[in-house]
């Protein structure tokens, strides 16, 4: 799997309630959660998103609460990846299962400008950054997640493995 | 192995694991809210089977928004509603039956030593208290676990903490959380189990304990645990919904870092404005004006701490220009300190006392801060906008201090504006 975008930059601690404000959390429909993405950081984010962005972060992206809204709100505004320093564990997970592939890369965040053009190599673990001619590893992610993210997350799996078993 | 890695190794069928192994591993009890709940639902429904694996061990809570507010929470309830009576969950508890998951889920004996939970909703970590392995997850890996009753999980390094010393008076468990938040960092614990363990652990009471698990998850924590001792199982006993297995450490279990703690000095402590790990002795933030005192919440909303601040104001007026929030954690909680008196004591001081609900501390549905506003909260997030506006401000301390600072108008120490009192 490759991806490629424009690279969007945030710091450290970015936590679920800026990602997604408890206010909108009654919404389940994800275009609705989208128009708020990164709300409490950027209101302007969603208008940057459009069209699909790579989130490079610093360390302990996604703290916070369980949400699942979190993930949902940024992968329906555009987001096709996220890089970061290191996740908190949740939000990993949970951006897995929505088939949204994120990445640990220690030492991204300074390596990468706004704007910046990337390429993610999922199977390799590797980021290409066009505009610079370089190319950064990050940690490979395991066989199953990768499965996981190939089929489209979690549920789509789960109907592959599961859905002849009851009718 | 360690507590952690034993209860990891019993609910995945194996006689060992390591820290970084991953296994495939059957938990005991699964639980979501209102607003994790629906969105599980729907995944599961999308996975295209028919029944739960398991209705006798799924807790469906509704406690966000309660009652419901908008239409639209109106709907998540009903949806909660409905999957209950579709699904034949055994432990649906509705509005007015519950309160804070969280709560429910220990009072109502659904955690218990040496069980594997998993709720969504990050603060799951707090069973730990009880000796069990509690962690957060998302709604669609709660849907994963809704139709199998497995989830895959990284076996963590644990840190364990070791707590000595007695407290001074007016001087709380918070504290000490705070205090250890504030030194390990944010996201010091990321991917970790940590283990508390200790003389000051020892003498704690469950609900104190429940505190500090609680607020593991701000540092990253997937977990806090405590070794079930005499305590847990005196709480248990007359609450547990099955027959449960408590384990402990064995005497030569690795832990990947120790740290060590001892009380007998610690100061009164305070979360600052916007993060958790943002933390100093209160003696440092004193003369902070104040909008809103908040005392609740699943890290504060138990009898033990409602009985703590009513002896603070008892007989006594809250600040005139404060608004002060009573949330009791869960029903029990409300009825048992309705009969001791407390509830009484916070109106004639000036307080609201609300029904049990999340309510202020996640600025859902009621409690929310306007603009410029200050609040001192005994919750277990100070994040910007959490509590409404993203200007106003929020600072975390015990209900100790929470209740002096009503009184006062500002934040203050308790350990000196009350002295021997309270
Ligand atoms: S009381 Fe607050 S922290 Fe606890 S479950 Fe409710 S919203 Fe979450």
């Amino acid at each position: 799997m490759r991806i490629s975008g424009k690279a969007v930059i945030f710091g450290d601690d970015v936590n679920t309630d800026v990602i997604i404000p408890s206010k909108h959390l009654t919404s389940l429909d994800p275009e609705e959660l989208a128009k708020h993405a990164m709300e409490g950081l950027d209101p302007k984010f969603p208008e940057k998103a459009r069209g699909g962005v790579i989130i490079v972060a610093g360390r302990n992206f996604g703290c916070g609460s369980s949400r699942e809204q979190a993930p949902l709100a940024l992968k329906h505004a555009g987001v096709k990846c996220i890089l970061a320093d290191f996740f908190a564990r949740i939000f990993y997970r949970n951006a897995i299962n929505i088939g949204l592939p994120v990445l640990e890369c220690p030492g991204i965040s300074g390596r990468i400008e706004e704007g910046d053009i990337l390429t993610v190599d999922l199977e390799e673990g590797k980021i290409i950054n066009e505009t610079r001619k370089a190319v950064i590893e990050a940690h490979k992610l395991p066989g199953f997640i990768l499965e996981i993210l190939r089929d489209g997350g979690l549920i789509a799996h789960l109907k592959k493995r599961l859905g002849g078993m009851e009718s | 192995m360690n507590l952690a890695e034993k209860i990891l190794a019993y609910a995945s069928g194996r006689d060992e694991v390591k820290p970084g192994e991953i296994i495939q591993a059957k938990v005991d009890m699964a639980m979501a809210n209102e607003i994790t709940g629906p969105l599980a639902i729907k995944a599961f429904k999308e996975i295209g089977i028919k029944r739960v694996w398991d209705s006798g061990r799924i807790v469906l809570v509704q406690d966000h928004q309660v009652p419901a507010d908008t239409v639209k929470s109106a709907e998540l309830h009903r949806i909660m509603r409905r999957f209950a009576e579709e699904q034949k969950i055994k432990w649906f508890y509705d509005v007015g039956s519950g309160g804070i998951c969280h709560q429910v889920m220990v009072e109502k004996g659904h955690a218990l030593p040496g069980d594997l939970i998993v709720g969504a909703d990050s603060h799951t970590c707090t069973y730990g208290a009880l000796g069990a392995f509690s962690t957060g997850i998302g709604s669609t890996e709660m849907a994963a676990v809704f139709a199998t009753g497995e989830i895959w999980l990284k076996v963590p390094e644990t840190i364990q903490i070791r707590v000595e010393g007695i407290f001074k008076k007016h001087v709380t468990p918070k504290d000490l959380i705070l205090h250890v938040i504030g030194r390990i960092g944010a996201s010091g614990a990321t991917y970790r189990a940590v283990e508390f363990t200790g003389s000051a652990i020892s003498s704690m009471s469950v609900s104190g304990r429940l505190t500090i698990c609680n607020m593991t998850v701000e540092m990253g924590a997937k977990t806090g645990i405590i070794e079930p001792d005499e305590k847990t199982l005196s709480y248990v006993k007359q609450r547990a919904s099955r027959p449960f297995r408590p384990l402990r450490s064995d005497p030569d279990a690795r832990y990947e870092r120790i740290f060590e703690v001892n009380v007998d000095d610690l100061e009164p402590q305070v979360a600052c404005p916007h993060r958790v790990d943002n933390v100093k002795p209160v003696s440092e933030v004193e003369g902070v004006r104040i909008d809103q005192a908040f005392l609740g919440s699943c890290t504060n909303g138990r009898l033990e701490d409602l009985r703590a601040a009513a002896m603070i104001l008892k007989g006594k007026k809250i600040d005139r220009r404060v608004r002060m929030i009573v949330t009791p954690a869960s029903q029990e909680v409300y009825l048992q300190a309705l009969r001791e008196g407390y509830l009484e004591i916070f109106v004639e001081a000036g307080a609201i006392v609300s029904n049990p609900t999340c309510g202020a501390c996640f600025g859902g549905h009621m409690g929310l801060l306007a603009p410029g506003e200050v609040c001192i909260s005994t919750s277990n997030r100070n994040f910007v906008g959490r509590m409404g506006s993203p200007e106003a401000e929020i600072y975390l301390a015990s209900p100790v201090t929470v209740a002096a600072s009503a009184l006062a108008g500002r934040i203050v120490d308790p350990t000196e504006y009350l002295g021997d009192e309270g």
